[in-house]
């Protein structure tokens, strides 16, 4: 079957925008790398970037490591009963949400709530000439918008996830003690004893490689957006889209790196 | 040579198969007030943006106040711009900042000044453009007369000895136009400025140039004082003034 000429040229056009993305990015990247640790050092501006994104993120992510945690004890409950499993369920709830569950989920939250905030924000700078002018008035743009915002995304998700665990352990809890009682501290201690060094920091620390990608998506689709407004929304949703999708294939060679390096 | 502001040598510029400047050559002198004209997609505004670095020129050379341009590093080209100031059309104001934050911030980057000083500066330039009372309202809050006075203190703060000026009096009515014009005259007087002021617009023109030159397929097509372009039996010129008085 032959496709027709139109067809052709949009899977064309899709590829060029695909394989200009992937290059775009990995150019950014590299000039991230070559600028943060040029000073000055904008401290400032990373600190209130951590305290604008945590704020802006933790009712959302409250909710759903909350929801997270009720709803994983509340499946997983009968099917462990019907193997006579019951006890491991602490142990079940704690070791999904931390090695997987909490990181990913949090990560692919922030990327909706983050990557878009920033995306739109660099995008209505670079429409409205703001990185121009910050350009000839001598500051380096890259340095006060870019990196402070992704160092700021770096450093705050892991916080973030680490919170979530917390709220979606909480969560798990609540949700065994509406179907039996279950004393707190025997909970507390069944978990405890489930986890291991080489479940929490394996999945905590992939989220200093998420946040990353969040702000690097984010802030590279915001600061190279053009045309007007419209390039601004696309700059917002598509930084949602390439973030997430990242996210998740960087997750799979992650666990294959941290099951080798902390063998179970 | 050594009263030279700006001098531009053979500069071309191309987007895709489209000459927008071809082999430009220019000179402007250390205090003088040049104008450019030219129907909109002439290239005047890529002229402004090569000169301050934000475009790169295909071709030629330029020197700004005895540096050449195209030959510096970044940080070099970035203490070069510590003395241009740009007025972009849009204001171009940080919409996160307040007005005396807007004023401030290329106070704090570039001057290790006491945050007093600092602000005495930022009352100083606002009492200059008049809009004092501004002092803490966002970007948004303003209208487009004011803004447009607030990122011409925003980019006089430094006392630049270059001001180039990308459309200063787009979409204002003529009487803002003529204050925003006035007030342009005088800060360059009182700071001993030199400019380029890239405009449509004959009211601001006539007020604050020196010289004026016009592009045209992508060169420099005619060249003088205001009234001596104003007065030219060209065709092309008469049109495109006679519109210009109409729409004035």
């Amino acid at each position: 079957m032959q496709l027709s000429k139109t067809r052709r040229g949009r899977i064309g056009e899709r590829l060029n925008e695909y394989f200009s993305t992937i290059g775009g990015l990995s150019l950014f990247t590299v000039e991230f790398f070559k600028t943060f640790l040029v000073p000055p050092y904008e401290f400032a501006e990373i600190k209130k970037h951590m305290d604008e994104l945590g704020v802006k993120t933790l009712p959302i992510v409250s909710v759903t490591g909350f929801i997270i945690g009720l709803v994983l004890a509340m499946q997983s409950q009968p099917v462990l009963i019907r193997f006579g499993a019951e006890s491991f369920l602490p142990g079940m709830v704690a070791l999904t949400v931390v090695r997987e569950l909490g990181p990913v989920l949090t990560a692919i939250i922030f990327a909706g709530r983050v990557s878009s905030g920033i995306g739109a924000e660099l995008g209505s700078m670079r429409v409205t000439e703001q990185i121009d002018a910050m350009e000839v008035s001598a500051v380096n743009p890259f340095k006060y918008l870019v990196v402070t915002r992704v160092i700021a995304c770096t450093l705050i998700l892991p916080v973030l996830t680490v919170y979530v665990i917390f709220i979606a352990i909480m969560g798990g809890y609540i949700a065994i003690t509406l179907s039996q009682s279950m004393n707190f501290n025997y909970y507390v201690n069944s978990l405890m004893l489930s986890i291991r060094f080489g479940d929490f920091v394996p999945g905590v620390a992939k989220t200093f490689v998420f946040g990353f990608i969040v702000g690097m998506v984010g802030a590279y689709k915001g600061y190279t957006a053009e045309n007007g407004t419209e390039g601004v929304g696309k700059a917002s949703t598509t930084s949602v889209v390439v973030s997430s999708l990242i996210i998740l294939l960087f997750d799979m060679v992650l666990v294959k790196l941290t099951l080798w390096l902390w063998p179970t | 040579m050594a009263d030279l502001m700006v001098n531009i040598k053979n500069l071309s510029k191309a987007f895709d198969s489209h000459k927008v400047l071809d082999k430009i050559s220019l000179n402007v002198e250390k205090g003088e007030n040049l104008v450019v004209f030219g129907r909109s997609g002439t290239g005047k505004s890529v002229l402004l943006k090569c000169i301050i670095g934000l475009m790169t020129p295909d071709e030629g050379d330029i020197v700004v106040d005895g540096q050449e341009m195209l030959k510096l590093s970044y940080s070099q080209l970035n203490e070069v711009r510590k003395n241009i100031g740009f007025l972009f059309q849009s204001g171009a104001l940080y919409d996160s900042m307040t007005v005396k934050e807007n004023l401030a911030f290329p106070l704090y980057r570039h001057f290790n000044l006491p945050q007093s000083e600092v602000e005495e500066r930022v009352v100083k330039t606002l009492e200059m453009v008049s809009l004092l009372d501004a002092i803490d309202k966002m970007p948004s809050e303003l209208s487009g007369g004011m803004r447009k006075r607030i990122a011409l203190a925003r980019s006089i703060i430094t006392e630049p000895k270059l001001m180039l000026y990308d459309e200063p009096t787009t979409g204002l009515d003529p009487l803002t136009t003529k204050e925003i014009s006035e007030l342009i005259l005088e800060l360059q007087k009182k700071l001993n400025m030199t400019s380029i002021a890239v405009t449509h617009d004959l009211i601001c023109a006539n007020i604050i140039a020196d010289r004026a030159i016009f592009l045209k397929d992508a060169v420099i097509a005619y060249e003088g004082t205001i009234s001596e372009l104003t007065s030219s039996q060209d065709k092309f010129l008469q049109n495109f003034f006679s519109t210009e008085v109409i729409k004035a």
